[in-house]
């Protein structure tokens, strides 16, 4: 009691380094641990990680975008706090592997034949009973006993006492190489994830030797302090589109909101990319042939598919997805704008396309930048045929673009290139979308007898040329006038203008254009009426200009125009009704086309891999041997107080798995061993 | 006696001749039943899945070794399946000559029209099985709480053989499934376990299984009304999913599935998953099953119900069986995402959730081995176990995005 404080002090000093093991290796540690990453976990998964940093900031506002970016949370797996919380389960494990081991051994090793009486006989599994000693020997039933326990598979060894023999059978002691290969098993994975995982990038980062690139460049012009040697990195994972002929010695490495390019020791050619399609139009198959092109090594050829990559030192190819190398289009701008006319030629102008490029065309709109961004070769969609069973339709290849204006807005279209049969009638489709959110509206332009654009692009031009407008509104007055009336100019003028005015609004907004009009111009009770009659007026109208159109293809319509035709028109009539908000004040039609695939590959070197693979190994087997094999023992104590005439039978047993399954195996043993012994 | 030979009836027999002539007729059918699959479809299969065929058959004998009524299950569905694709074989040539094939070929065959077949129509086809296997799921539910609450042993009987016919008809379902997938179109055919729909019905099938294990195991029939429960919740979800969303429709794979590794990676994730669920279930039981002792120790929980320590080891051995195999299923799936995918783990959201899951029950364990925890906490923790579980199972493809797109809501 002098100096308790002292006392103390020396204490801690001389287990400082045990407390602090044993803080590591505690099983507090160790559940904190794997409950703290489970939760981390979740929030990388709740999270969507790496995406560009701008959709971000409009998801979470800059305040918490600044936060969330600080904490590491859009790649949560490589926030230096998620590695530290790692390399702490790592040191717990190895810690309490390095503790429990040598005391697992011992335990297996150990037969524990001094137990002593009384703690066999408070075990929960004990029981005892006497033998005659006049017609039993102590050896005779320690013989029956061994020979017994030993026919199950249990190691037997015994031991005289001054007082009492014992005997032991135990089982199952492997059952705690289990437990060392499961959680040696756990840091061998960690270690070999940590070699894959790219911490050192992340050093080399700190360390300014590195810094991520953000801008858009292509690969050559991306400066030295982003471009990472061949066997710089030690592990990495990479991805490359490669159109068809085209050779690439680097993938790009994504990095948070930039990349990185690391090249590789050799060259990859993509020769020719495949896919193979079901029925329903999904992709069943896509493979790459490719070169490889090795300084070092001759050249090979070999082919690439999903699930099926090639491994090349220690580089493995894979085939991630594909996409279009730069389809080159033809295409041919279809205007719905009237130039001033020279003679009456189709106004269209021809114009080459490539995908993933862009283009400008001029229009007295003003400029538009059509940026062509896929091409498919064909479009199949399910629908049902006349006994409403599932079928499916190729409606041929289709170019998506967005064209932007002056001011940068920009709408995304599908224009498909053959007509595409809708109700029993033919329809060239471009469907337009003011934000990849929203569902395409498509315009309907009816086909012609030829199966062309011509006589829909005929009509829209007389509908849209003032001059004859006016002529055929004149027209149309003077042959419908009562005779009575023809003397009336004037009115005659009025109808005329009204009859022209009416168009107009119909060429800049359809339908609701002309509804707009009467609401803003005409007192309410008098809409309906004054609607009715617009109405009629307009029909008249674009009736006679289609009769313009088909005199002009040379029909006789005196005789009447065929249902097709008559057909065509209302259909005409309703795409045009729908141009005002069209958006582009032409039309793309695609003519031709050469199509040119492009591959995704991603090329990866790991490292660890097999380092991984090992400790998942360990673990699997530590894991069953630990469930599955249990630690058996069974005591056997033989007694005989001095003179007594009886031997005392102790027998008890008890085990570190499946109590349920041990305690019917321990009475069957009792039960039988108990007549064995007490036989003769 | 001779001194180092027991007496006849304390010598315990080498388990090989504990096996009867059935167990040997069992593996001699099986070991035919590989040979003729080998042979019939060997060319549909590369090396791996020839490998995968044979060793299914080795652990099918074990399997059926180890727990004999699985012989008799086993044997009963290579009959029906036997009998459906028979059925099927002809039928299909027949309508092949009119012109019929694939999907629509099937449908004639089980539906209304003259040409159907009454076999098909209503009992083996892929669809009529799965809702026998349904309806067999709801009834044996009620009644496990009939026997439960009506003391009535003969109903408990029923409802054992209820479950029983109800894998029955889920496994012969899923074969027969199979079988159609390939009629369907012979490049669509694949093994079903390839989305939601089918891995739910491997779901049910596989924690029936477990409980049917245990039943016998533990000789009480008072765990079923609450294992049937989850399992009759998955059938809900099912018919729901059957219903309103058609997912029963056969669809050909994308070509990131078209891998032998599905083979093995999804089943050994379902007996995980049907493990996880089965032992949150008892875990409930176990709650039920106390709070009765404390509240009404003389009342029919308290009496009915299964020991504690029955519950607490069921559930111990429940968790300990999935989180083994679901340790392999998830390094088999880090396998196959190196070859699909270019790495081993990618963060990608199921992975996430499927380490969370095992993270969660590796500290269950723990708590449970090193820190002697049991009772009420851990039967807690395991009903928990189950909404961490259904998440990483459903709520990964409802809400998340991912590589892990097949199967979307
Ligand atoms: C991811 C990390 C870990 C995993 C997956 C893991 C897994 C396991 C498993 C599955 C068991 C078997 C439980 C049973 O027998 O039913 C176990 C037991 C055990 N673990 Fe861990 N473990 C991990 C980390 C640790 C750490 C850090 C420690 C040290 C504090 C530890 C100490 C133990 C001990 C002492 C046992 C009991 C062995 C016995 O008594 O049989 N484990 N572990």
């Amino acid at each position: 009691m002098s100096s308790p404080k002292n006392n103390l002090h020396e204490q801690v000093k001389l287990h400082r380094k045990n407390v602090f093991l044993e803080f590591l290796g505690s099983m507090n540690l160790a559940i904190s641990i794997l409950v703290v990453l489970a939760i981390a976990s979740v929030i990388g998964t709740v999270l969507q990680q790496n995406q560009p940093y701008n959709s971000y900031i409009i998801k979470f506002g800059p305040f918490w975008h600044e936060v969330y970016q600080t904490l590491g949370l859009y790649d949560v797996y490589s926030a230096v706090w998620f590695l530290v919380l790692l390399g702490f389960l790592v040191l717990s494990t190895s810690v309490c592997v390095y503790r429990n081991t040598p005391v697992m051994l011992r335990e297996m090793r150990q037969f524990r034949l001094r137990a002593k009486q009384k703690s066999l006989l408070s075990m929960k599994h004990s029981s005892h009973w006497q033998v005659d000693a006049a017609k039993n020997t102590k050896e005779y039933i320690l013989q029956k006993a061994k020979l017994y326990l030993g026919q199950f598979g249990f190691q037997v060894k015994d031991e005289a006492f001054e007082k009492h023999h014992t005997l032991v059978a135990r089982k199952g002691g492997i059952n705690r190489v289990g437990y060392i290969l499961t959680h040696v098993g756990i840091v061998v994975i960690c270690i070999g994830g940590l070699i894959d995982g790219n911490l050192s990038l992340k050093v080399k980062e700190w360390l300014g030797t590195i810094k991520v690139e953000q801008r858009d460049l292509t690969a050559k012009d991306v400066p030295a302090i982003s471009r990472l040697k061949p066997g710089e990195s030690v592990s990495f994972r990479g991805s490359i589109t490669l159109p068809e002929g085209s050779t690439s010695n680097f993938v790009f490495l994504n990095v948070r909101d930039g990349y990185l390019v690391q090249e590789l020791p050799f060259a990859v050619e993509l020769k020719n990319f495949r896919v193979e399609h079901y029925e329903s139009g999904q992709p069943k198959s896509f493979e790459s042939d490719l070169i490889i092109h090795d300084k070092e090594r001759k050249n090979f050829a070999a082919t690439i598919s999903v699930n099926h990559p090639l491994i090349y030192r220690g580089y493995a190819i894979y085939q991630a997805s594909f996409g279009d190398g730069g389809s080159e289009l033809d295409l041919q701008i279809r205007p719905f704008f009237v130039k001033p006319l020279k003679g009456n030629k189709a106004q269209q102008l021809a114009i080459k396309g490539e995908v993933s490029k862009s283009k400008t065309v001029k229009t007295p709109q003003g400029n538009y930048t059509l940026e062509f961004s896929d091409f498919k070769k064909f479009n199949i969609f399910p629908n049902t045929d006349k006994d409403s069973r599932k079928q499916f339709t190729n409606y041929g290849p289709s170019i998506i673009f967005k064209a932007r204006d002056e001011s940068g807005q920009a709408r995304e279209y599908v224009n498909y290139m053959s007509p595409i049969k809708l109700e029993g009638r033919y329809f060239f489709l471009s469907g337009m979308r003011e934000s990849v959110d929203q569902d395409y509206k498509y315009l309907h332009i009816p086909i012609d007898a030829n199966a062309t654009m011509e006589r829909f692009f005929k009509f829209h031009e007389i509908i849209n040329d003032d001059a004859r407008v006016l002529q055929m509104a004149r027209a149309t007055v003077a042959s419908n006038i009562k005779a009575e009336d023809k003397t009336n100019t004037k009115m005659q003028q009025q109808v005329a203008t009204a009859m022209v005015r009416l168009v107009g609004l119909f060429r800049k907004g359809g339908y609701v254009a002309i509804d707009k009009d009467i609401q803003a111009k005409v007192p309410k009770e008098k809409q309906l009426t004054v609607a009715r009659a617009y109405m009629g007026v307009l029909q008249t109208a674009l009736e006679n200009m289609y009769l313009l159109v088909l005199r002009e293809e040379g029909l006789d319509v005196i005789k009447g125009i065929s249902k097709r035709d008559g057909t065509f028109f209302e259909d005409a009539v309703s795409a045009m009704a729908g141009l005002g908000y069209y958006g582009t004040p032409f039309y793309l039609q695609l003519t031709d086309f050469t199509q040119r695939d492009a591959s995704g590959l991603q090329i990866a070197r790991a490292p660890g891999k097999n380092i991984v693979y090992l400790g998942c190994v360990l673990l699997i087997i530590g894991v069953f041997m630990m469930f599955y094999i249990a630690q058996q023992r069974f005591w056997l104590m033989i007694v005989r107080e001095d003179g007594g005439e009886n031997f005392d039978i102790i027998f008890a047993g008890n085990t570190n798995r499946n109590e349920f399954g041990f305690n019917k195996r321990y009475r069957l043993f009792a039960e039988q061993l108990k007549a064995l012994l007490t036989d003769k | 006696m001779s001194e180092n030979i027991l007496p006849q009836q304390f010598q315990q027999q080498s388990w090989v001749k504990h096996l009867t002539i059935f167990d040997w007729l069992y593996a001699v059918a099986m070991l035919v039943g590989c040979v003729y699959a080998y042979n019939e479809y060997a060319s549909y299969m590369d090396e791996y899945e020839i490998g995968i065929l044979f060793l299914t058959g080795a652990s099918l004998v074990g399997l059926g070794w180890a727990w004999k009524p699985f012989r008799l299950l086993f044997i009963i569905v290579a009959a029906l399946s036997l009998i459906a694709i028979n059925i099927y074989n002809p039928a299909m040539q027949a309508l092949a000559s009119e012109g019929i094939t694939g999907q629509t070929a099937i449908d004639v065959l089980t539906d209304d029209s003259e040409k159907s077949k009454f076999f098909l129509k209503f009992l083996i086809s892929s669809t009529s099985a799965t809702m026998w296997m349904s309806a067999l799921f709801f009834m044996a539910t009620i009644t496990y709480f009939i026997e439960l609450f009506g003391r009535s042993e003969f109903a408990g009987k029923v409802a054992t053989a209820m479950v029983w016919s109800a894998v029955t008809m889920g496994l012969v379902g899923l074969m027969v499934r199979w079988f159609e997938s390939y009629l369907v179109g012979s490049d669509v055919g694949h093994i079903p376990v390839s989305n939601l729909y089918e891995v739910f019905i491997l779901f049910a099938i596989i924690t029936a299984m477990i409980y049917l294990y245990y039943e016998v195991r533990y000789e009480t029939r008072a765990m079923g009304g609450f294992v049937l429960l989850i399992i009759s919740a998955s059938i809900g979800f099912l018919l729901w999913y059957h219903f309103d969303k058609g997912a029963s429709e056969i669809k050909p794979l994308v070509p990131a599935l078209q891998s032998y590794w599905m083979k093995i990676h999804v089943p050994a994730n379902f007996v995980g998953y049907g493990a996880f669920a089965l032992a949150s279930m008892i875990g409930i039981a176990f709650l039920i099953k106390e709070r009765a002792l404390r509240k009404n120790p003389a009342g029919l929980l308290a009496s009915r119900l299964p020991a504690t320590d029955i519950l607490d080891d069921v559930m111990y051995k429940s968790i300990a069986l999935g989180f083994a195999f679901f340790t392999i299923a998830t390094v088999l799936g880090a396998m196959w995402a190196a070859e699909a995918w270019g790495g081993y783990w990618s963060w990608d959201p199921k992975e996430t959730w499927a380490l969370i899951v095992w993270l969660n029950y590796a500290a269950w364990l723990h708590m449970r081995f090193t820190k002697g925890w049991r009772g009420a906490p851990m039967a807690w923790w395991a009903v928990i176990g189950l909404f961490v579980t259904t998440f990483a199972f459903l709520g990964v493809n409802m809400f998340l995005s991912g590589l892990h797109s097949y199967g979307e809501l």
